[in-house]
């Protein structure tokens, strides 16, 4: 009571007081017009604030006529030499062929069109594949480069200093031809267990075969995945008010793989494999991983991830050694400290450097294009353009693509960063 | 401050209607002033053009650049060559940073019609053919079933292959790589079962393998690659230039004048061999040069036979046959018109 009636008695001098600072306010916008509408007769040109807007109009002005006449330049010169423009061609039939194809597509009935979504779905792959590997190798490595452990340490700068150092197009036909060259040929297959093969063709393994009844398992495993966040939620309230602690590791664990496996045998084992076959040169059937791809992604993410360890290591290293010490005086042994301690702080510092890498990630991708991998660059740009003779069209499609996708992916670093960032009150 | 605006305004304008002036104006007035010819090569294929180790460029479709540089200065030198691609090339014809392309470019109607190019002739009559391991014990194309092929992206060979496969009912994995290079060494890494690309290509690209004699070119010919020179579409009289340049050197075979005895025919009573050599008529003079074209030509790089021979046949390591490419006298498709 006392506290609310001193509060009410501050409002209303606080108030009384805006009130008077506003009559003020008042008089003194009433007086501005009229002495300055007397010397506005003489020109508008003197005024700072119409000045400004015209000259902030005649700069879009400009860039705007800059970007209007140089598209329509290239009209009028494509025009002029007969070079087909617009997009009509996204509807021509391909006529050529792609080996890694998330879609299905062919010579015969697919289009330019669909060729885009052949490369942009295997640069996606690529990509989303990479930032995940890439995360895990980079905060070991990160985390490495700081342990006690002279020898992991060690390592880790030598591994950190020779990949950040050399070309990634250089590490690209490095891995391609490591890939390639010690893998025996296609004949001499090296036999892994479980019908998996292993050859200068990739790596040729049994291709599921989900059958009709396989929506159910999938629908368990979310159910699975629903039920061990909402259990995970319940046991932390729990623990905050009775301080029990629940096995929540194993819990998760077995409803996520016990659930689904649970069904699978209800429905009565819904999935079948097709397995390879040894054909006149190759093994036949089977799901392939290109070692296009392989090389692609152990390249991207080794070089990427000498990136990550640097932005990690810097990130921890901007954590206080007080707070180490703190957890350290409370008792937590090294493990705990970093993962409850240090790492959270750390993030604060890690996230934007880290989207950065993300994102270079992503566009380094595009240098698929020089060991044979087909992304969005080498089947789009490449063959795509080759064909069609449509420079102009093609390349903006894939610049607005590479746009998009570092527009999104920072879109979603920025969120995560703003839940990871210092709530100051 | 407004006049500085307007003047900046105009002068944006004016640069911009010249620079698209430009892209129409002749594009020999434009190479005789520069003074050199710009010509897109490949990026290095024996027989057809391949630099030494002095940097020198050889080759049959080099030939033709020196032959267009000798008529129009005199001298075959004043050529630079640009490496291309197989997806750059065309793009890099119609921004004018080349003069003229001349690296086994097969003429098809999309790329005559809708790449704003003119092809001036055909130097080069091939046709698509695979290279396989002797050891797979594979002897005709049919037999590649379930096959991986290497080739280079950017080609009429990807198409073709796409369209014989399909044609025949057979599976296949492509491997499309961007460069030559690339190409040959993941099919020789094992990566592939067959290379794939024109016949003339196979026989220059095998010489470059560790052991040529472990692979063999299968006879079937899959397509028909009629390989020339490319300009600009709408540019007509440098398009002659070009196309009469490679009429020249067949006429000049066909009428038995050569690099040897050029001098000595330009006192040949022959009115065919005069109107060649310029002696008579002004024919060199409606197509922008001096009327000595023909034998400067002739002169300096030789007639059609003799580029062929010195690049790809018996004179060379590729040891090609004639074959389709002999005169139409002798059995052959090359046939020039008359200059008259």
């Amino acid at each position: 009571m006392d506290h609310s009636t001193t509060g009410g008695g501050a409002s209303t001098v606080a108030g009384s007081r805006a009130a008077t600072s506003d009559e003020e306010g008042v008089k003194t916008v009433s007086t501005i017009p009229t002495e300055t509408v007397q010397p506005g007769k003489a020109s508008l040109f003197y005024d700072p604030k119409i000045r400004g807007y015209v000259y902030q109009f005649a700069l879009l002005a400009v860039v705007g006529f800059l970007i209007w006449s140089a598209a329509s330049n290239a009209i009028e010169n494509l025009r002029a030499q007969k070079i087909a423009s617009g997009f009509g061609f996204w509807h021509n039939a391909a006529g050529f062929d792609v080996n890694q194809k998330l879609i299905p597509f062919s010579a015969s009935g697919s289009t330019y069109g669909q060729a885009f979504y052949v490369g942009l779905l295997n640069t996606l792959l690529v990509a989303s594949i990479g930032i995940v590997l890439s995360t895990f190798l980079g905060f070991f490595v990160g985390v490495s480069r700081l342990s006690s452990n002279w020898v992991l340490s060690k390592l880790a700068m030598i591994y950190v200093e020779v990949i950040r150092n050399l070309p990634l197009l250089l590490q690209l036909f490095f891995w391609y031809n490591a890939v390639l060259k010690p893998l025996p040929d296609a004949r001499n297959s090296i036999a892994l267990p479980g019908s998996i093969y292993l050859n200068n063709r990739g790596l040729i393994m049994p291709n599921p075969q989900f059958g009709p009844a396989f929506q159910a398992v999938v629908i368990a495993f979310f159910l699975a995945v629903v039920l061990a966040i909402a259990f995970y939620i319940w046991s932390k309230k729990q623990q905050e008010r009775t301080g029990t602690q629940y096995p929540n590791g194993s819990i998760t664990f077995g409803l996520i793989l016990g659930l689904p496996l649970l069904t699978y045998f209800i429905a009565g084992q819904p999935l079948s494999f097709d397995l390879p076959q040894q054909g006149r040169f190759n093994l036949t059937g089977g799901l392939q991983i290109y070692p296009e791809f392989v090389a692609l992604l152990i390249g991207l993410t080794t070089y990427t991830a000498g990136f990550i360890a640097e932005v990690v290591r810097a990130g921890i290293l901007a954590v206080s050694r007080g707070q180490t010490e703190a957890a350290n005086a409370l008792g937590l042994r090294a493990g705990p400290t970093l993962k409850l301690v240090v790492i959270p702080q750390a993030m604060r510092v890690i996230i934007p450097p880290l989207t950065s890498n993300y994102l270079n990630l992503t566009k380094n991708s595009s240098l698929a294009v020089a060991i044979g991998y087909p992304d969005l660059v080498q089947v789009f740009t490449g063959t795509v353009l080759n064909q069609t003779g449509q420079a102009v069209e093609v390349v903006a499609i894939t610049m607005a693509v590479y746009l998009t996708i570092s527009l999104v992916t920072s879109l979603f670093m920025n969120i995560y960063n703003k839940r990871m960032a210092l709530v100051e009150r | 401050m407004k006049k500085i605006f307007a003047a900046a305004l105009v002068a944006a304008a004016t640069s911009m209607s010249v620079s698209g002036a430009l892209a129409q104006s002749a594009t020999l007035a434009q190479v005789k002033s520069r003074g050199i010819l710009h010509c897109g090569s490949g990026t290095g294929l024996a027989g057809f053009g391949l630099p030494d180790a002095q940097g020198n460029w050889t080759g049959i479709d080099v030939d033709m650049c020196r032959a267009v540089a000798a008529a129009i200065f005199n001298d075959p030198a004043k050529v630079k060559f640009i490496p291309l691609s197989a997806k750059d090339r065309f793009t890099s014809l119609q921004s004018g940073e080349v003069d003229l392309l001349s690296r086994t470019t097969t003429w098809t109607m999309s790329r005559d019609t809708s790449l704003g190019l003119n092809f001036a002739g055909i130097n080069y009559y091939d046709g698509q053919g695979f290279m396989v391991r002797k050891k797979l014990g594979v002897d005709s194309v049919l037999k590649l079933a379930g096959a991986s092929i290497c080739t280079q992206q950017g080609t009429t060979t990807e198409l073709n292959l796409a369209d014989y496969f399909r044609a025949n009912n057979l599976k296949y994995e492509v491997v499309a790589f961007a460069s030559n290079t690339e190409t040959v060494k993941a099919y020789e890494s094992g990566r592939c079962d067959a290379f794939t690309t024109d016949a003339s290509g196979l026989y220059a690209e095998r010489l470059t393998l560790s052991a040529p004699a472990d692979h063999i070119v299968l006879p079937e010919i899959i397509s028909k690659e009629p390989l020339g020179p490319v300009v600009r579409h709408g540019d007509d009289v440098w398009l002659d230039v070009v196309k009469w340049t490679h009429f020249a050197m067949l006429n000049a075979e066909e009428l038995g004048v050569t690099k040897a005895n050029v001098d000595e025919m330009m006192k040949s009573p022959n009115p065919e061999i005069k109107r060649l050599l310029g002696t008579e008529g002004k024919y060199g003079e409606a197509i922008g040069l001096t009327n000595d074209w023909a034998y400067r030509i002739i002169k300096h790089v030789g007639n059609y036979g003799e580029a062929f021979e010195r690049n790809v046949g018996q004179g060379s390591l590729l040891k090609i046959a004639r074959g389709q490419n002999a005169l139409w006298t002798k059995g052959g498709l090359q046939y020039a018109p008359p200059i008259r």
